[in-house]
């Protein structure tokens, strides 16, 4: 195993998955490796979401792997699934943040649910990431208080209450205006360098993933066609490719 | 699109199971998993007490005015329905009577369990719905915690629960509602009037009438939960689990009410 292989931390081969007739991924192949985020781009309904979906287990995919720091994660039950859910963490596109619950509440859920946890109190921990996302005032209000970007914030703060080893992104920045936007990419960054977590990060907002891909990877038609850093890329001499470039 | 489905025994005789009832089928056999899953999660650690208790205030407390209301009605609009009745045979000292045994063994249950399953039953539906709809159940998969045993454990739980509490309340409030209609036709203390009206209850009449609200609450809860833990993606599906979750719940009181009725005819 050469050192390029210890430091993937994330290696999909093969995943295949349709709904009905319609195949949405067709062999496709990724590996993430320590402190790296990759941008997956695609037109809309190509199957970004359902790539990060099968990563987390909330879709199984019909054939393929999925290995993470290079467990299988097919089949995990108990506190190997427990485990794996704690390294991978999930930013939804609407912060899916708990609305019948304050902010403390939503980042304290996941954290006293752990097998692990010995009912330690968790309120610095909350406050630091509150802090890491320049919100910590927000402490006691309800998600109905807060605004798209906030709630997006809160989300990454949640997720980082577990200190995954990798983020994924769904649409991070969409339904922001353009400085919330450079606000989130910022964040999203900042947790990289702090971190040092890996990222999965699925965008159409181009500054954005201009601001924080070390790679690039284009879907169509099911497969990932092309791959490289943003000026590789842009600079591509198929029409498709450039296509996302021309904003 | 709806799926039709070929059964056929031993091999010769051959028949197309109708869409809509294969659909039946296929949803009452959901059904029953999610039911085994919650008697699976229901045993296993971590127990959710503290959202277990808030899903009692939630569910019980705040329900205490609307079935209050209906109990006092029911019992202040059948002594009144019934007093002109038997006068004719002369026998309105037994209203008191007639109503317990009707509140206590029937009415009251059924009555009340139909009010709960028009508001806890759409309000676990809706709200289920809605988290499935924004991802908040998503979310809490993904975080390593268990979404079925805090949000359909816990509503499943306090439901069962609250429901015979709850029928007891209205009950009690629906003889209070007896006595004041039948005070005025009919001149009586609250003692005699409480005395006639107890004189032919027993344990036969309560133990019954308090088994099946225990099943009506848990079948309300467990049908709530089921139509918005598995509600579709769109706002339009929020709605239709609401809905979905009153009607079969409502269906489902009155279908094991008769059952009720037959088993206890037994005894």
């Amino acid at each position: 195993m050469d050192n390029q292989d210890k430091n993937i931390v994330l290696k999909i081969s093969g995943l295949h998955k349709s709904f009905g007739s319609k195949v949405i991924l067709d062999n496709v192949n990724l590996s993430l490796h320590k402190n790296e985020t990759v941008v997956v781009l695609g037109r809309s309904g190509t199957g970004k979401s359902v790539i990060l979906k099968c990563i987390v287990g909330l879709i199984s995919p019909d054939s393929g792997t999925i290995e993470i720091n290079g467990k299988d994660t097919k089949n995990l039950t108990g506190e190997d699934l427990s485990n794996f859910r704690c390294d991978v963490g999930f930013l939804f596109q609407s912060g899916a943040l708990y609305d019948s619950m304050s902010v403390r509440e939503n980042l304290e859920f996941p954290v006293i649910r752990q097998n692990n946890y010995n009912g330690e109190d968790v309120t610095s921990k909350v406050v630091e990431q509150l802090q890491n996302v320049s919100l910590a005032d927000s402490i006691d209000k309800m998600p109905s208080e807060l605004s798209g970007g906030m709630r997006k914030r809160i989300g990454l703060a949640r997720t980082l209450m577990l200190n995954p080893d990798i983020i994924l992104y769904d649409e991070p920045t969409t339904g922001l205006d353009t400085f919330t936007s450079k606000e989130i990419s910022t964040l999203i960054v900042k947790m990289k360098e702090k971190y040092g977590v890996s990222s999965i990060v699925i965008t159409h907002d181009m500054p954005c993933a201009k601001m924080i891909a070390d790679r690039i990877v284009v879907l169509k038609d099911g497969k990932f066609v092309a791959q490289g850093t943003y000026d590789e890329l842009s600079q591509s001499p198929d029409d498709f490719i450039r296509s996302f470039f021309s904003y | 699109m709806a799926k039709t489905r070929e059964i056929s025994f031993f091999g010769n005789f051959k028949f197309v199971l109708p869409a809509g009832l294969n659909d039946w089928f296929e949803k009452m056999g959901d059904i029953f998993f999610f039911i085994g899953r919650f008697f699976k999660e229901l045993f296993i650690p971590r127990y959710e007490i503290k959202e277990s208790i808030r899903q009692c205030f939630v569910i019980g407390y705040k329900s205490l005015g609307l079935v209050g209301i209906t109990g006092f009605i029911i019992g202040l609009t059948l002594t009144l329905q019934s007093i002109p009745t038997l006068s004719i045979f002369g026998a309105q000292s037994l209203v008191p009577s007639m109503v317990a045994i009707a509140v206590f063994r029937e009415i009251g249950p059924v009555i009340t369990a139909l009010i709960f399953a028009g508001k806890i039953g759409s309000g676990i539906g809706a709200e289920l719905g809605s988290m499935k709809v924004t991802e908040q159940i998503d979310a809490m998969e993904v975080s390593g915690t268990s979404p079925f045993k805090y949000l359909v454990v816990t509503r499943v739980v306090a439901s069962t629960l609250m429901l015979p509490i709850l029928i007891f309340f209205a009950d009690a409030l629906a003889m209070v509602g007896s006595y004041i209609s039948y005070n005025l036709l009919e001149s009586a203390s609250i003692r005699s009037f409480l005395i006639i009206a107890f004189q032919n209850i027993g344990f036969a009449d309560i133990v019954p009438a308090t088994i099946k609200s225990i099943f009506f609450g848990f079948f309300i809860g467990i049908i709530g939960c089921y139509e918005g833990y598995n509600a579709d993606r769109g706002t339009e599906s929020v709605g239709i689990a609401a809905n979905t979750a009153v009607v079969l719940s409502s269906l489902s009181v009155i279908l094991l009410d008769m059952i009720a009725v037959q088993i206890s005819s037994i005894f």
